[in-house]
C-alpha cells in the first residue's frame, strides 16, 4: 500500500503526460503481481467498495479528535480525506523526543551580567532550584536515560553539527530516529494493496469501520490518504483509463490499442495481461462476445489540401455535434445478447445509456454519433451534456433527454470484420443493416451530394437547405470519407478528413493571466479575458471566458512579458493585468459555441475558446461588447439547465 | 501536578514580559525580545528576517545570529553588538537573561528570563525534530511558555525529513534528463536539505541559486560539512540534467528557471503536508521538511516545559490555545504582527531577480 500511496501522492502533483506515464510504467515495473495489477485496476477505475462512504469516515475521526481542532482543521485543509489522514492520531503513545534541561549545557558556560557590551565581569548562576524545576527535573532525566540510548543510533550522525562536541549541545538524535525505531519495532507492517482490495471485495458493512480504523492505524499520512482516496472511490489524480493502460503497454512495448482491445475480457489482478506484458506468456484472448474496435479517427482539412484532392472519390456527410460511441453487440456462449456502448477511446459507458440497449439486438458493431432527439429533432450539445457523466440514470432523465444513435459506419455484422472492406461497400452494409435493425433510436448518418468541392462548400455554409433541415444546428461541418478507404485504427493519412465549421471569433481584452503547469510554469500561459458593458459604473469589462491555448511559442512570450510589465496586482499565482480603455492587450478569441451559464458572471459560456491573434494594434476600448455574444446565443433550450462539463471529447474529433 | 506561580509574592508574568507594538518588551530588564521595530536594546532569537531586524541600538544575541544580521545588513546594523553562548546567562536590569538552543536554524536560541521566582522562556522559532547544521533543542521548564503557532493544527506531521529525500532522490534516478529545482528558504532550510542529501549518500555536486551563496558559505565556515557546491549561474543548461539545484522558494516558479532542462519543481517547507498550498504553488514534488515544530512537536514541547501558563504568538493561535485549554494550562494568544513574514509566507525574494 505504502508504494501505491507514493505513486498516487506523486501522480496527483505530475502536470505532465509523459512523466505521468513514466512514474506509473516504473511502478509496474518494480511492483510484483497482484499488487501492481489491483493498482491498474484502481487507476482504470474498474475497482468500488459500496460501503465506505463520506459519512463514515467522517465518524471514524469524530471519534478521536477534538471536535474544534478537527473543525479547524477541516476548514484549513478543505478536504475530508486529507484532513483525516493527517489528523489520525497515532496508535501508540509518542516517544519521548527530545531531551531534558540543558543537559551538558550549564556547566562550561560563563556568565555575565548587565550591559550589552562585552567587559562586564561574571557573575555566578544566580536561579535557585524550586519545586517546579525539581519536578520538571525528574521527568527529564527518565527521558535523558531514553535519550541516550538513541544516541547509538546513526541516522542523523554523517554529518555532525558544528556546535556537538563543543560542551553546547549533546549528540542529538531527534525524534525521527525515534520514530523510525518505533515504526520498524513497534507497529504491524502496514496492509498490502491486495490485502486492502480482497478484503474490502468480502468485508460486510458492519465489519468495515473495524478494519479500515485497523488499516489507518498502520499507514503512514500518505497511505492513509492514499487508502481513503481509493476505498471512497474519489481519486482525482487527473489520470485516465486510458493513460493506465498505456504506462501498462509500455512496460512491455506493446501498442496500447492492443490492451484495449482486450481489456473488456480481463479482470484485476491482470496477471495475464502482465505475463504477456513482460513476454512470459501469450497473448491474453479477448473473449469478450462484445469488444470494442479501436475507432479510426480524421485529420483537420486545410485550404490548401483540395487542390491535391479529388472531390469524386470522397464522400461527403455530416459532422453532427454529439459524442463519438462503438455500440457493439455479440452473443455470449449461452447465446445471450450482451451489448456495449464504448467511447471513443474504448471506455465502457455502457452503464449510462441503459434506453439504447434494446435498439442494439442484433449482433453487430456500430459507429456513430450520440445524439438527443426530441420529435426526430436533434438537440444540441447543450443538451445531451445533461446525459453525460451520470453515475445514476434516473427515468426521468431517460424521458427528457431521449438519447439516439446517429450511425456512419459498421465494422462488422455477425461474425464478420467489415474493416477490411471500402468504405462506399461497408456504407451499404450499414444501410441494409439500419433498415434491417428497423428501430426508432438509431438512424442513418445522411450523406451529402456534391459534384465539386465549391458545392460542398456552399452545403457546409448552409445545412439547413442542403439536407440537414431543421437539424442544421447541431451540424458543426462536414466529413469527407474517402470511398475506398478501409476502417483503420488512429489517424491514417488522406483517408477521412474534418472540415469543421469556422469558428466564432471576437476582440476580447485580457484581464487577468494565471501561471501555467509544468514546463510552462513560469509562464504567464492561461489567460481571462473580458468583453464591454454597460454597469452600475458606466462601462466596464466582464469575464466572459478562459484561454491557455491557440497563441505560438513566440506569443507566449510575448504575453508573458507584457503581463509582467503590466500587472496591477497579484494575488497568489493570478495577476491582475491592466485592463482600462486606452490600456491594455486585446486578443482575438476564436471558440465553438457559447451557451448561457448561470455560474458565470456574464451568464454565458464559451466552448473550446483559444487565443486567434494578438491584437496589439487594437486599443481595449474597441473591443467586443456582451451583446454581441448574446446575440449569438439565441435560442438555446433548456438553458436554465444547462451545465458546463468537459467539451475534452469532443474537442479533438 | 503543576504550581502556577503564586501571584501574591511574585511578579505577575506580564509585568515581566508583555506585547507591544513593537515587539516582546521586557520593563523590568530594559529590553524587547525580536523587536519589529527599532529599539534601544534588543535580544534576538535568531537569524531570520522576521525576528532579526536593523537599525536597533544594542543586540544581544548568540555569535551565529549576530554574523547572520551582518551578512545580510551589513557592519552597521546595530550601534553595539554583544554575543552570548548556549547556558550563559547574564543580568539585565531586574531580571536575568539565559539562552539556550531553539533547534531552528544555526545560532537560534530560546531566550530563558528570569525574574525573582518566575521564568519565562520565549523560545523564538523551535523545532524538537533532528537537524544536523544547528544545536538541538532543548526543553527550559519555566512557569511560562511563549510559543510559535506557525504549524498549530493537528494536520500538521511533518514525519522524518529523510523520507523527503529519499522521495527527491528516488525522483532525480528516474528523470536523469531534468534538472531538480528545490525551493527552500536560504538561512537554514537550504543547509539543512544539502546536509540530509548528502547524509543520504548523494556526492555529486549541489548547485545553488546566487541569493543563497553567501549564507550557505557562512555555515560552511562553521563547519557543517555540506560537500560541493556550485553556482548555478553560467552553467550550460545541457549540463543541468540530473542535477539538484537549490533556489528561494518564489524563484522556482519564474523566469529564473527558464536555464533548467525541463525543472521537476519541489519545495521543502512544512506547509507542504497540505495538497491545496502545494498546488497553489505549481508545486511537483512536495518536500514535508520544517525548521518549526509540528502539531506534536508543540504539544510535546508544551507538555515537557512544565509551564501552566502558555502564550502563543505567531501562526494558529486559536487550535493551540484550545488544545492547551482543554489540557488545564492557563493560554491565551499574544496578538504580535510582523513574524512568520521572512520564512513561511510567500516569501519576498525578488521575484524577477537574476541570481
Amino acid at each position: 500500500m505504502n508504494r501505491f500511496a507514493e505513486l498516487l501522492d506523486r501522480l496527483a502533483y505530475e502536470p505532465g503526460r509523459n512523466n505521468k506515464l513514466r512514474l506509473i510504467t516504473r511502478y509496474f515495473r518494480e511492483i510484483e503481481d497482484p499488487d501492481r495489477g489491483y493498482a491498474l485496476a484502481a487507476l482504470t477505475g474498474a475497482l468500488s467498495f459500496k460501503h465506505a462512504k463520506a459519512g463514515l469516515i467522517r465518524d471514524l475521526i469524530a471519534e478521536r479528535t477534538d471536535p474544534v481542532l478537527f473543525a479547524l482543521s477541516y476548514d484549513y485543509v478543505g478536504d475530508l480525506s486529507e484532513t483525516v489522514a493527517l489528523m489520525w492520531p497515532k496508535s501508540s503513545p509518542l516517544p519521548p523526543r527530545s531531551g531534558g534541561e540543558g543537559s551538558g549545557v550549564g556547566g562550561s558556560a560563563a556568565s555575565s551580567e548587565a550591559a550589552f557590551s562585552a567587559d562586564t565581569p561574571p557573575t555566578p548562576d544566580p536561579s535557585p532550584p524550586r519545586a517546579l524545576r525539581v519536578e520538571g527535573g525528574e521527568k527529564h532525566a527518565a527521558q535523558q536515560t531514553r535519550k541516550k540510548s538513541n544516541k547509538a543510533t546513526p541516522a542523523t550522525l554523517s554529518v555532525p553539527s558544528p556546535l556537538v562536541g563543543e560542551g553546547q549541545g549533546e549528540g542529538y538524535s531527534g525524534r525521527s530516529v525515534d520514530g523510525v525505531a518505533h515504526h520498524l519495532h513497534n507497529n504491524p507492517p502496514p496492509p498490502t494493496l491486495t490485502e486492502v482490495v480482497t478484503t474490502l471485495r468480502t468485508l460486510g458493512k458492519t465489519e468495515l469501520p473495524k478494519q479500515l480504523t485497523r488499516w489507518l492505524d498502520e499507514l503512514d499520512e500518505t497511505g492513509r490518504w492514499a487508502l481513503l482516496k481509493l476505498v471512497t472511490g474519489a481519486m482525482r489524480i487527473g489520470v485516465s483509463a486510458r493513460l493506465a493502460k498505456t504506462a501498462a503497454a509500455e512496460l512491455g512495448d506493446k501498442d496500447p490499442h492492443d490492451i484495449e482491445l482486450m481489456w473488456p475480457g480481463l479482470t484485476a489482478p491482470y496477471l495475464d495481461l502482465f505475463a504477456w506484458l513482460e513476454d512470459r506468456a501469450e497473448k491474453p484472448v479477448n473473449l469478450d462476445p462484445a469488444p470494442f474496435r479501436p475507432v479510426m479517427l480524421a485529420h483537420a482539412i486545410e485550404d490548401d489540401d483540395f487542390a491535391h484532392l479529388d472531390a469524386s472519390a470522397f464522400i461527403a456527410e455530416w459532422k453532427w455535434d454529439g459524442i463519438r460511441v462503438q455500440a457493439v453487440s455479440g452473443r455470449d456462449e449461452h447465446g445471450n445478447v450482451v451489448a456495449r456502448l464504448y467511447s471513443r477511446s474504448g471506455e465502457d459507458i455502457t452503464k449510462s445509456f441503459p434506453d439504447l440497449l434494446p435498439s442494439l439486438h442484433l449482433p453487430a458493431s456500430l459507429d456513430g454519433e450520440l445524439l438527443v432527439l426530441r420529435d426526430d429533432r436533434v438537440q444540441s450539445f447543450n443538451v445531451l451534456q445533461q446525459r453525460l457523466n451520470r453515475k445514476i440514470v434516473s427515468p426521468k432523465l431517460i424521458k427528457e433527454y431521449p438519447i439516439h444513435l446517429r450511425s456512419y459506419d459498421l465494422l462488422s455484422e455477425g461474425d464478420e470484420d467489415l474493416r477490411v472492406l471500402p468504405f462506399v461497400e461497408r456504407r451499404t452494409r450499414l444501410k441494409a443493416f439500419i433498415g434491417k435493425l428497423n428501430d426508432s433510436r438509431i438512424d442513418l448518418s445522411p450523406t451529402i451530394p456534391f459534384g465539386s468541392w465549391d458545392e460542398l462548400a456552399a452545403a457546409r455554409k448552409d445545412p439547413a437547405s442542403t439536407g440537414a433541415g431543421e437539424d442544421a444546428e447541431a451540424v458543426e461541418g462536414v466529413m469527407l470519407k474517402r470511398r475506398d478507404a478501409p476502417y483503420l485504427p488512429g489517424r491514417p493519412k488522406g483517408q477521412w478528413w474534418k472540415w469543421k465549421h469556422d469558428p466564432h471569433l471576437i476582440d476580447a481584452v485580457l484581464m487577468y493571466a494565471q501561471r501555467g503547469h509544468g514546463k510552462r510554469s513560469s509562464y504567464y500561459s492561461d489567460y481571462t479575458f473580458g468583453v464591454w458593458t454597460s454597469g452600475d459604473d458606466g462601462e466596464q469589462l466582464v469575464p466572459v471566458g478562459k484561454a491557455y491555448f491557440g497563441f505560438t511559442d513566440e506569443e507566449l512570450l510575448q504575453i508573458d512579458r507584457f503581463v509582467r510589465r503590466n500587472t496591477t496586482e497579484k494575488f497568489g499565482p493570478v495577476r491582475h493585468v491592466v485592463h482600462e480603455p486606452d490600456q491594455g492587450l486585446v486578443l482575438e478569441v476564436a471558440f465553438e459555441g457559447l451557451q448561457r451559464s448561470p455560474r458565470h458572471k456574464s451568464g454565458v459560456a464559451m466552448r473550446f475558446p483559444r487565443i486567434n491573434r494578438l491584437r496589439w494594434d487594437k486599443p481595449p476600448r474597441e473591443a467586443d461588447r456582451l451583446e454581441t455574444l448574446e446575440r449569438m446565443l439565441k435560442d438555446v433550450a433548456f438553458s436554465s439547465e444547462v451545465a458546463t462539463g468537459s467539451r475534452e471529447e469532443n474537442a479533438s474529433k | 501536578m503543576r504550581r502556577l506561580p503564586d501571584y501574591i509574592t511574585d511578579m505577575r508574568p506580564q509585568d515581566i514580559l508583555m506585547p507591544v507594538p513593537a515587539g516582546l518588551c521586557c520593563k523590568p530588564g530594559g529590553f524587547h525580545i525580536d523587536p519589529v521595530r527599532p529599539v534601544e536594546r534588543a535580544v534576538i532569537t535568531h537569524g531570520h528576517s522576521d525576528h532579526a531586524r536593523p537599525g536597533h541600538g544594542a543586540v544581544l544575541a548568540t555569535q551565529e545570529t549576530l554574523d547572520m544580521m551582518r551578512l545580510r545588513y551589513g557592519d552597521n546594523f546595530a550601534r553595539s553588538t554583544q554575543a552570548i553562548a548556549y547556558g550563559e546567562q547574564i543580568k539585565l536590569g531586574d531580571v536575568t537573561v539565559k539562552f539556550h538552543p531553539a533547534g531552528h536554524v544555526l545560532g537560534s536560541a530560546q531566550i530563558a528570563v528570569s525574574c525573582k521566582d518566575t521564568c519565562i522562556v520565549a523560545s523564538g522559532d523551535y523545532k524538537d525534530a533532528a537537524d544536523p547544521t544547528c544545536a538541538p533543542f532543548e526543553v527550559v521548564p519555566c512557569d511560562v511558555f511563549i510559543t510559535e503557532a506557525t504549524f498549530g493544527l493537528p494536520v500538521f506531521r511533518h514525519g522524518p525529513a529523510e523520507d523527503q529525500i529519499r522521495k527527491l532522490l528516488e525522483s532525480v534516478a528516474l528523470f536523469p534528463e531534468r534538472a531538480h529545482l528545490v525551493g527552500a528558504y536560504s538561512l537554514g532550510k537550504t543547509q539543512r536539505v544539502i546536509a540530509l542529501i548528502r547524509a543520504a549518500g548523494y556526492d555529486a555536486p549541489i548547485y545553488l541559486h546566487g541569493a543563497m551563496e553567501k549564507i550557505t558559505s557562512y555555515y560552511q565556515s562553521r563547519g557543517v560539512e555540506l560537500g560541493e557546491l556550485r553556482a548555478v549561474k553560467g552553467v550550460k543548461k545541457a549540463d543541468l540534467a540530473g542535477t539538484i539545484t537549490l533556489a528561494p522558494p518564489s524563484a522556482t516558479s519564474d523566469i529564473w528557471t527558464r536555464r533548467f532542462p525541463d525543472p521537476v519543481t519541489a519545495f521543502a517547507s512544512g506547509w507542504m503536508r497540505v495538497r491545496a498550498r502545494a498546488r497553489q504553488r505549481g508545486v511537483e514534488l512536495p518536500l514535508v521538511i520544517s525548521d518549526h515544530a509540528d502539531w506534536d512537536g508543540l504539544t510535546a514541547t508544551i507538555d515537557a516545559t512544565g509551564a501552566g501558563e502558555i502564550w502563543v504568538t505567531h501562526g494558529q493561535e486559536d487550535a493551540l490555545v484550545h488544545w492547551c485549554q482543554t489540557r488545564g494550562l492557563m493560554a491565551r494568544p499574544l496578538d504580535l504582527v510582523g513574524y512568520g513574514d521572512e520564512d513561511e509566507g510567500d516569501a519576498p525574494v525578488s521575484e524577477d531577480a537574476e541570481a
